[in-house]
């Protein structure tokens, strides 16, 4: 489940309050709330979205988790689903690296 | 030059509500949904989208990714794709529907290709199609949606369908989330995209899949077929949601003491798994991956591995406990039972697209999921967008016309106690979820689940409206219900083990049963054996 939005990096632009599919977010004065946790479906995609690398999604779907922040930034988790599909400038390359063609029919 | 498209028309925007004037109204934004309006659109409609969620995000394909049954159109390699899966889909599949979906399914990825999606290419320099990231697909299909003069409503869940007083459909209404008052859509024609029903098990994006359409769809009248076949399971982490099952393929599948399950497997094993975690905890490691397809595995499905990198354990050597979870419809093949090439239902201006509608024509009963599904999703998608087009055009003017809101349960104005959506939702997951109700099927624990599921039904359509917070709750859980009760009362039907559908107690495939089977209603619901198409068309030559 969603478990931060973190306050140094979010600039309140709120990309993720409209892109969740189940409505986990309010949009509040400042940064957005995490107003509705038990309601989300873990899909990562908030994460996949935010352009600021603010957000970490658990990937533990049942239960809420505590989250240690520092250490996700220390282990660069934080936009790590980002870079991996190709969505930040770096890493681009990789939105046409599916190999699931040599996959498939196994 | 081309011209601009007509958009719908925005009639009145007061207080408490929104209304729009359009050709067709789409509900639901997934693959489906956008191929049917941009198709529609396409066609000379001025479209609607309506999703629950946001369309670009929202549904199963958005978050899993799919692989496409995308095959070059070669005799001998099409004659193979359609004859390989015939025997798991229990001879039901139709092949005059395999070839059009094959056929519709290379334009419309050609398409795609041509819109810009990155599609990879191999070592011989051909590009490869059979494969769509999910988030980068349905990131495309939202802007094409946009291009294509479809106005978006976001956050914005279909709650009934409007019929007029012929019983045509007319259009339909539903909640906006975020601005918190209601929409209403005056359609000449409905393509219903809303996906499956996976009854909240959180398997992958699937929670916002709740059978709604299904719900709407029936509450206007539309029948359903192939609801027997709704027990599809998938393989995640005992802890996650990330139920991507293709490199389970490379797995091993341990019990607690971590002495090999025999027989159990992702592809011909799974039902082994099922019986193994009603005994105990059932571990995996994919261990029979070498170098080379490790590298290609973490290329291809990034989300696969977001519950491993993130609590540090590694798959390949490592063994961790998963779990099944229910896709129901999703990975099943049930759904609206359409009648002719455009995916018409039997509600006259109402189509259906994707998991929404069956997936039987080219799946059988076997799952639609790994190819089939995500190629039906377009090929629906683009002849329902179409249907929908020419129907509109086809019923001409209808500025007078009076139309009537068709929901029931859930809605009903008056006292009575509110529909509680949260405890209904777990009272049909009680019925639905467990191995021994639905994996493994018996007539005596159908009835009993059924019997449970008719009194919860009962007291549903008793009860009221519950406040506007609660309203989208109350119903999914009457959409799961009605859901539930659709695929036990098929399953019951059909006293036979054949695709996913097996029983207990006919553990064989029994050629008697070599049809589809109907079923619909509400308070009453009732099933009938119908003959399959390829059949009638083959009576009628005599
Ligand atoms: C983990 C996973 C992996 C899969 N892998 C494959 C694969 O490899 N190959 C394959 O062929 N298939 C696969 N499938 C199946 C495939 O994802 C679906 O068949 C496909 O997404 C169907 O498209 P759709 O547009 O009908 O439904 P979805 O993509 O599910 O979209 C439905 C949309 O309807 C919206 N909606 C729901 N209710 C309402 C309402 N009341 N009002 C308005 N909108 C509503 C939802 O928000 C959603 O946006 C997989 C499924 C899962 C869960």
């Amino acid at each position: 489940m969603i478990e931060v939005i973190d306050a140094e990096r979010c600039t309140a632009c709120d990309i993720c309050v409209n892109v969740c599919p189940t409505n986990v977010f309010d949009k509040t004065d400042g940064i957005p709330r995490i107003a509705r946790q038990s309601d989300c479906q873990t899909c990562f995609l908030c994460e996949l979205y935010c352009p600021e690398d603010a957000l970490f999604v658990s990937p533990f779907a049942d239960a809420p988790q505590a989250v240690d922040v520092a250490a996700l930034k220390e282990a660069t988790l934080l936009g790590s689903y980002r870079r991996a599909v190709g969505w930040v400038e770096e890493s681009r390359h990789l939105r046409a690296a599916d190999r699931s063609y040599r996959l498939f029919g196994h | 030059m081309t011209k601009p498209p007509d958009r719908a028309e925005k009639l009145s925007s007061s207080a408490g509500s929104v209304v729009f004037d359009a050709d067709v109204l789409v509900l639901g934004g997934g693959p489906a949904g956008t191929w049917a309006a941009i198709s529609a659109a396409e066609h000379g409609a001025r479209v609607v989208l309506a999703d629950k969620g946001f369309c670009g995000t929202s549904g199963a394909t958005a978050a899993a990714g799919t692989g496409v049954w995308y095959v070059d159109p070669s005799p001998e390699r099409r004659e193979a794709a359609m004859a390989s899966r015939e025997k798991l889909g229990g001879h039901l599949q139709d092949r005059r529907w395999m070839v059009r979906v094959l056929d519709r399914t290379y334009v419309q990825s050609n398409q795609l290709a041509e819109w810009g999606y990155p599609y990879p290419v191999d070592d011989e320099g051909k590009p490869q199609r059979n494969s769509l990231q999910g988030p980068e697909y349905m990131r495309l299909m939202r802007k094409r949606t946009k291009q294509a003069g479809v106005t978006i409503l976001d956050h914005s869940p279909a709650l009934e369908l409007l019929v007029d007083g012929n019983g045509v459909v007319a259009g339909a209404t539903g909640l906006r989330r975020q601005k918190g008052d209601r929409w209403a859509v005056n359609a000449k024609a409905v393509v219903i995209a809303t996906g499956g029903c996976a009854f909240l098990s959180k398997t992958l994006g699937s929670n916002v899949l709740t059978g709604d359409g299904y719900l709407l769809a029936a509450e206007a009248g539309a029948e359903f077929t192939s609801m027997e076949f709704s027990n599809a399971y998938a393989i995640s982490p005992a802890f996650g949601s990330v139920t991507k099952t293709l490199f389970y393929g490379w797995a091993s599948f341990t019990d607690e003491q971590g002495s090999v399950i025999p027989g159990a497997s992702s592809k011909g094993g799974r039902s082994v798994i099922a019986r193994a975690l009603r005994q105990g905890p059932v571990y995996a490691q994919l261990d029979q991956a070498d170098a080379e397809t490790r590298r290609h595995m973490r290329m291809s499905q990034p989300n696969f591995f977001l519950p491993f990198d993130r609590t540090g354990i590694d798959p390949f050597t490592q063994r961790f406990a998963i779990t099944l979870r229910l896709e129901g419809t999703v990975r099943g093949t049930g759904g609206l039972r359409i009648i002719d090439d455009n995916c018409a239902t039997t509600v006259p201006g109402l189509y259906a697209a994707g998991d929404a509608a069956t997936r039987e024509l080219i799946c059988g009963g076997f799952t639609g999921g790994g190819s089939h599904n995500a190629a039906w999703a377009m090929s629906s998608g683009y002849w329902a967008g179409q249907g929908a087009a020419e129907f509109a055009r086809q019923l001409g003017t209808t500025s007078r016309r009076q139309s009537f809101r068709r929901g029931t349960v859930g809605l009903r104005s008056g006292n009575a106690r509110p529909l509680q959506g949260g405890a209904l939702a777990r009272s049909v997951q009680d019925e639905v979820f467990p191995y021994e109700l639905n994996y493994f099927r018996e007539a005596g624990r159908l009835g009993g689940a059924l019997r449970r599921l008719d009194a919860l039904w009962s007291d549903a359509s008793a009860a009221g409206a519950p406040d506007e917070q609660e309203l989208l709750r109350a119903r999914e859980a009457a959409a799961m219900l009605a859901t539930a009760r659709w695929m036990y009362r098929s399953a019951l039907a059909r006293q036979e083990s054949r695709g996913m559908h097996r029983r207990d107690d006919y553990p064989e495939q029994d050629d008697r049963y070599l049809h589809f089977v109907t079923t619909g209603g509400l308070d009453d619901v009732w099933t009938s054996a119908r003959p399959l198409g390829s059949k009638q068309y083959a009576e009628a030559a005599e």
